[in-house]
């Protein structure tokens, strides 16, 4: 499935729910389903501070192609992260420089995303961008 | 009625005159706690700040037409309103700044000036990082010696500590008189009592009380005293150093600039008097004008009545959140009002929080810009909510209910 195709996919999930409480009941689902990153994995060089909430970011090219894991210590963070990992992960770099992530906004989570939030989420999304933009210049 | 109130306070009657009250948000009604940070204005300021741009621009202090002059008389008349306020004995104690964290600044550089390296600043734990920060930079500029009153888990400031801290070499202290994540109201008459034994001078941070507790700077006997517009029903970008008198002719100028010189040559200038000489530029003049109103708005209750009913909601909202099992208040000072934090075990404070907003109800999150605080109680933050007079206890219990929900949602 490409990107585009993943990203729609999570809008027509996020479709049936008309109820701001209910879309966060299903983002806090996604967030306890999300595997944990071991925590000796939990070191500083893939932590990005937020001032609200804390990211850590697992991320490698593994042939050709971009291998995701996060994690945060808040579960909606954590919710949205595993919805990122879904669209970005297992994707080639140039996809993923050429994609545009619009999902967020789509489903009413673009709050989330908003660089003022400092939830660490914008920082991910730029920090996938680079680490994508950086395979590809090798 | 006492205390020259006009108005006896009826919660119901003064909602209606906060219109951004009187609206939804996600579908529900807004219920806005979140007065720690920021205050909503009654129409009497929002009418204010639309005459003056409307009818009364114009630059003061220096037109020879009318407009200049009827701005200028209002700005003034404002600083005079803002001096009966705090009770401070002369207007040209009152200089307008950008806000508290201005204040502090202008008081960090230029008190700053007349220290000497080995002078001493004590701050305490529970300050704000407006209150830590400026202090830090002039010590370092200054090589002086930065030193904290830590607090016990109640978050009330260890005075015995405080005390034998103080020393001749003890130039300032600057302390809050509410702590903005604790409630924490700090006994200001013994700071400052044990701080004028020693010879030093004592900063108020007042940008949590001012609208909480009636202000007598001449009973607290403060050497300055800091506050914002915006916490007190008024605008943003507006606030107030109080100084005095004899310390302010001492202390150089802040800033150089437009009204507050008296003569300027290529080779010396001359400065205004007090308080221009810390007036540099066009100020906010609608904002000092608004400010006035806002003030005059509040003097029409008796301030002991809505001082009585914050602390009721402050104490009805604690036994609330006490009956919960899992959730820890953070501050629990014997002395406090206006503001509860907790931690929900298990549960990070941003979780609570997204889910509080999306139920209506605003909050804040996160550390305070108390960082050393939240260190000290090894936690990455809070949930705060803070009230000010227009809330009700209705609005706690639907409250308290999101705050269940949420929980069970999270946990």
């Amino acid at each position: 499935m490409s990107i585009e195709e993943k990203q729609r996919e999570i809008i027509d999930e996020f479709a049936i729910y008309d109820d701001w409480m209910e879309k966060y009941e299903y983002i806090i689902e996604l967030g306890k389903d999300l595997p944990l990153i071991d925590s000796s994995k939990k070191t500083d060089d893939r932590l990005i501070e937020g001032c609200q909430s804390r990211v850590w970011l697992d991320a490698a090219v593994n042939q050709g192609k971009l291998r995701l894991t996060a994690d945060s210590d808040a579960i909606i963070t954590k919710g949205i992260i595993g919805l990122l990992v879904r669209v970005y992960d297992n994707e080639s770099p140039e996809d993923i420089v050429k994609s545009d992530l619009h999902f967020i906004s789509e489903i009413g989570l673009q709050e989330h995303l908003s660089p003022t939030r400092s939830n660490g989420l914008a920082s991910m999304v730029k920090k996938i961008k680079l680490m994508a933009l950086s395979a590809l210049a090798k | 009625m006492e205390n020259g109130a006009t108005r006896k306070f009826s919660v119901r009657e003064i909602r209606q005159d906060f219109p951004a009250l009187r609206q939804q948000v996600y579908g529900k009604e807004l219920i806005y706690f979140d007065n720690g940070a920021t205050s909503q204005k009654p129409q009497m300021v929002l009418d204010a700040i639309n005459q003056y741009y409307s009818m009364d621009n114009a630059n003061i202090h220096r037109g020879v037409h009318h407009l200049s002059q009827k701005a200028t008389s209002e700005y003034e008349e404002a600083r005079e309103t803002i001096r009966r306020f705090i009770n401070a004995p002369k207007k040209e104690e009152i200089i307008f700044t950008k806000g508290t964290t201005d204040g502090i600044n202008l008081v960090a550089t230029s008190f700053g000036e007349l220290l000497q390296p080995g002078d001493e600043i004590i701050i305490s734990a529970m300050e704000h990082h407006s209150n830590i920060v400026p202090w830090q930079m002039l010590a370092n500029r200054k090589r002086l010696v930065l030193k904290v009153i830590p607090i016990n888990k109640r978050g009330e400031l260890l005075l015995e500590e405080y005390r034998n801290m103080l020393s001749p070499k003890t130039k300032l202290v600057a302390v809050a008189h509410i702590s903005n994540s604790l409630g924490t109201i700090n006994p200001l008459d013994q700071i400052i009592e044990a701080a004028h034994a020693v010879g030093a001078k004592v900063l108020v941070d007042g940008a949590q009380s001012i609208q909480h507790t009636k202000v007598d700077v001449q009973v607290m006997n403060c050497d300055f005293f800091v506050f914002s517009g915006h916490k007190v029903f008024g605008p943003t970008g507006i606030g107030v150093l109080y100084g005095k008198e004899t310390l302010l002719d001492e202390m150089p100028p802040y800033q150089g600039g437009g009204d507050m010189i008296s003569k300027v040559t290529f080779e010396r200038t001359t400065y205004n008097d007090l308080p221009f000489k810390f007036e540099a530029g066009t100020p906010h003049i609608a904002g000092g004008i608004c400010l006035g109103t806002a003030l005059n708005y509040l003097n029409q209750f008796d301030s002991k009545e809505l001082e009585e009913y914050e602390r009721d909601l402050t104490e009805y909202a604690q036994e609330m959140l006490e009956t919960f099992e899992n959730i820890a208040l953070i501050g629990t000072a014997r002395n406090k009002t206006s503001v509860v934090s907790f931690t929900v075990q298990g549960i990070h404070p941003f979780d609570i929080g997204t889910l509080l907003d999306k139920q209506g109800i605003a909050v804040r999150t996160g550390h305070h810009c108390t960082q050393p605080l939240m260190d000290f109680y090894q936690i990455p933050g809070t949930i705060r909510a803070s009230f000010a007079f227009y809330n009700t206890r209705e609005e706690i219990d639907k409250f308290i209910a999101a705050v269940e929900k949420s929980i069970s949602m999270l946990g």
